[in-house]
């Protein structure tokens, strides 16, 4: 099918189901949506390509192509912004599209990496995003130069607009376009400085709003292909189990059911004409599961198997520094706290979904994938066709937090298509599917030991770590001699990503893994998450039993750039002195290459209830692209933190996930959330990330604060399981 | 046959008339900008007006809203001209991912109705949707400013 065709069969039924809104209808609607077709598509034959970046249509519109996945995070406008800045092109004339990864690898990977995880959008792409537009920008005035025979070193670029300086001649680059991509690309270029920054820098309005105020905005769950059919899936529900049968007969006469079908071992679907017939059908379907061993696991027994990995001789050390357990040993006062961290969902708000159409000669995707190149190659595996016959489109996604870089749900709706070839599949999990088949925040307990000296110095620290490993779940190929380094996030000795901010002479810090039967997974903040509330609520810990203040405790031991964030929430908190009867609690972290802290200020009632009054947080992400979505971002992670801190729990039994919905697995809702104060504190030397840091510091910063509201440790969570009334 | 008006528009439906108006409005009439997220009536994703009235669209029966009006995301626009709280979401930035927002947007709407200068206790009282992003700052500060427009 080719894509002019299938433009053509949407505007056609668009209109004919628009003169015919009061005829009867039934089962899927007639009327498709199909969403930017891809780069090629879109580049009509008008519009210039000026390299893989840049495209410019005659009326001079810009359009700048986005390799790496929007979820909310903001990262299509910032990189824009960034292509935007060396172009020296019209804001206001730019809009963006996203190649597809086939066309990518088709033209040697000539948009670079598609993964958009671990806040590395903008911190990994910069360069050549950068480069691309400033690319661009010298054909452009070498194409008007050669056209008025004069030097390019005489024209200037700026806001679309080609000057010839000496003469004044002005011409605008929707003009020279086609001119411009005919000519080989400048061998370097010159980046500006970001304090020559008039577009990057600055904190714009994100590009893609208008359509989502509308309704209008596409997004995987809602595309429409010409006789396509929906597909909903039970897989086991303990995972590692299987289908043993299943009685397709006793479905197959319900309304709208159209197949059912097996789905790689562990799971069956029913292909209906709407969501709903195809959903009645598949929770009515008598399915006979195998669950496997996991099917004895259970939430104590996990705890139980962490809790042995708290004193196991054996662990991997992630960071180590003289002898901790000597100067433990010699110290004259010892303080020891065990914490624990539970499993959690993404439970990103659209649900998991992925359209597929598979005929023996190729298989088309749409998908919101955090990955678009993983996606691809998930594709070509399920629908065993060569890559170069497959695609995938990329859909906005409706949130993704870590949860969309994995590409089950993109395999799973390719085999359904395969056993039924030319009809599209849009394969929907229902929000149950959903909360209990993921990869999920790992799970783990920590047990801290420290010794002060006499005059109250942390002279030793041993953090024991036991727990689950993502990369042994989801890239076992990347563990090193078995240990998974991504454990010790915030925690290791130095590095640009994210080292332990505390000097402290004597240091051991080592994990103890012990896997479950069920899938780990990147979670928004990932081990910083766990790893933040383990280190924080401890230094407060020892604080505390030094009888020094919490802050002056942290300094001493801090870092500059550690201690550098931590100083600018403390005084802007006015740390030391909140407002009556509110009580504060701090917290710092690096993660993903930005530097972050945060002071929370709560009360707590007679009756135990908390209220989170206010978070002042403070970010050093190094090169600030866009200090709005910086903003939004730290007051959303912090959303998604203080669910986790308050509800968030997945627990286990029989080896399945208890939780199904958002009424056992809650979300912080308007009335709780807290002021969010984001100070941003740029030292402009490094590239960090901005999605992630932050999320980690509100939970530990909330924690301290309520210590100091109520007297009381938490040292598990989530607080909807503590009586907080004061001790 | 289930007759319903949607957006100002009459239709007749043939489906059972227990499913319930999210699945509707998405998968029968094609009105896609209404979302789901839960299903359970939990998350607020599937909130649309029924007879001017917030309703969560996804425990409503299709059969329920017979001869009832209901307004979808899609007709809150008055052809090009956005509702003054459509106009304060773009004036404010709130979208991220922007999957929950159709359904805030017409709790919003409604609230208005109801309440046209909301306190932040009114706010907190009647939106209750999730947001898996967490826009609730920038959604409080547009929704003061749409009942000041
Ligand atoms: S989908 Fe209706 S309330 Fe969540
Ligand atoms: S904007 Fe993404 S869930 Fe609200």
């Amino acid at each position: 099918m080719t894509v002019k065709a299938r433009t053509a069969a949407s505007a056609l039924s668009r209109r004919a189901f628009l003169v015919e809104t009061t005829a009867v209808v039934g089962g899927l609607s007639l009327g498709f949506n199909i969403p930017f077709l891809g780069a090629a598509q879109a580049a009509d034959g008008a519009a210039a390509e000026i390299n893989a970046w840049v495209v410019i249509r005659p009326d001079d519109t810009v359009v700048i192509r986005i390799a790496r996945s929007e979820m909310g995070q903001g990262t299509l406008t910032g990189l824009a912004q960034l292509v935007a800045e060396e172009l020296q092109c019209d804001w206001s004339k730019v809009t963006t599209e996203f190649p597809t990864p086939g066309q990518s690898l088709a033209r040697q990977r000539a948009w670079g990496n598609f993964s958009t995880g671990g806040s590395r959008g903008i911190r990994e792409s910069h360069k050549y995003v950068r480069e691309g537009g400033a690319a661009a920008r010298e054909m452009l005035i070498q194409a008007a130069a050669t056209a008025w025979k004069v030097p390019a070193a005489e024209c200037a670029a700026a806001n679309s607009v080609i000057t010839h300086q000496p003469s004044g001649r002005k011409t605008s680059y929707g003009k020279v376009a086609a001119k411009a991509a005919k000519l080989a690309p400048p061998a370097t270029v010159t980046l500006k400085d970001p304090k020559d920054w008039t577009i990057a820098g600055k904190g714009l309005k994100r590009l893609d709003t208008a359509p989502k105020v509308t309704g209008e905005q596409v997004y995987g769950i809602d595309l429409k292909l010409p006789g396509m059919l929906v597909a909903v899936i039970r897989d086991c529900p303990v995972n590692g189990g299987v289908v043993k049968s299943f009685d397709a007969a006793k479905v197959a006469g319900m309304p709208g059911v159209k197949r059912v079908v097996a789905v790689d071992q562990s799971g069956v679907a029913v292909v209906a004409d709407t969501f709903w017939n195809a959903k009645t059908a598949v929770e009515a379907l008598p399915v006979e599961w195998d669950p496997g061993e996991g099917a004895t696991v259970s939430s104590a027994s996990i705890a139980a198997l962490l809790k042995e990995g708290l004193d196991a001789d054996k662990a991997y050390v992630g960071n180590k520094a003289g002898d901790a357990a000597a100067a433990i040993a010699g110290a004259a006062k010892k303080v020891e706290a065990v914490f624990s961290y539970p499993f959690l969902n993404h439970a990103t708000m659209e649900p998991m979904n992925a359209t597929a159409l598979y005929t023996p000669e190729r298989c088309e995707v749409w998908a919101p994938t955090q990955n678009g190149e993983a996606a691809l190659a998930a594709t070509a595996d399920a629908a065993e066709l060569p890559v170069a016959r497959c695609d995938v489109h990329k859909m906005i996604l409706g949130g993704g937090f870590g949860r969309r870089g994995r590409t089950d749900y993109v395999r799973q709706a390719v085999l359904i298509a395969k056993q039924m070839p030319g009809t599209p599949i849009k394969l929907i999990w229902t929000r149950e599917e959903d909360m209990t088949h993921c990869g999920f925040h790992p799970i783990s307990q920590c047990k801290l030991t420290g010794g002060l000296d006499a005059a109250g110095n942390l002279v030793g620290l041993h953090m024991r770590l036991s727990g689950q490993s993502i990369l042994a779940s989801l890239m076992p190929q990347n563990l090193q001699n078995g240990m998974d380094p991504v454990t010790f996030q915030g925690l290791n000795p130095g590095g640009a990503e994210s080292a332990f901010g505390y000097d402290v002479p004597n240091l051991l810090i080592d994990h103890a893994m012990r896997n479950t039967h069920l899938t780990a997974g990147f979670w928004r903040g990932v081990n910083t998450n766990h790893n933040a509330i383990y280190v924080e609520c401890f230094m407060d810990e020892l604080a505390h039993a030094a009888g020094v203040d919490p802050l002056e405790f942290r300094r001493k031991l801090l870092k500059p750039k550690h201690r550098a964030v931590l100083d600018a929430v403390a005084e802007r908190a006015h740390w030391g002195n909140p407002p009556p009867g509110r009580h504060q609690g701090l917290a710092q972290i690096m993660g993903f290459g930005s530097y972050v802290a945060a002071c929370a200020e709560v009360s707590v009632s007679p009756e135990g209830k908390l209220t989170i009054h206010k978070i002042v947080a403070a970010t050093n992400p190094g090169v600030v692209v866009n200090p709005a979505q910086i903003e939004r971002q730290v007051a959303g992670s912090f959303v998604y933190g203080l669910s986790a801190l308050l509800y968030g729990e997945i627990t286990v039994k029989d080896g399945a996930v208890e939780q199904t919905n958002f009424d056992t697995y809650n979300s912080l809702r308007m009335a709780e959330m807290p002021e969010v104060e984001a100070l941003i504190v740029p030292t402009g030397d490094f590239w960090g990330g901005v999605g992630e840091p932050t999320i980690a510091v509100a939970a530990p910063a909330v924690l301290n604060a309520i210590f100091q509201a109520t007297g009381k440790r938490i040292r598990s969570v989530p607080l909807m399981h503590h009586d907080l009334r004061p001790a | 046959m289930t007759t319903l008006s949607v957006n100002g528009k009459t239709y007749k439906v043939d489906v059972d008339p227990q499913t319930p108006l999210l699945w509707v409005l998405r998968d029968t009439l094609g009105l896609t900008g209404t979302k789901y997220g839960c299903g359970i009536g939990q998350c607020g994703s599937c909130t649309v007006h029924v007879d001017g009235e917030a309703m969560r669209s996804c425990v409503v029966q299709v059969g329920a809203v017979a001869g009832r009006h209901v307004t979808t995301i899609e007709a809150l626009a008055k052809g090009h001209v956005l509702h003054r709280v459509q106009q304060a979401w773009i004036d404010h930035d709130v979208p991220q991912c922007g999957y929950c927002q159709s359904g805030m947007i017409m709790a919003v709407v409604a609230l208005l109705k109801e309440k046209p200068q909301p306190t932040d206790a009114d706010i907190d009282d009647a939106i209750t949707n999730i947001c898996r992003c967490g826009t609730f700052q920038q959604v409080r500060a547009a929704i003061h400013a749409a009942a000041k427009a």
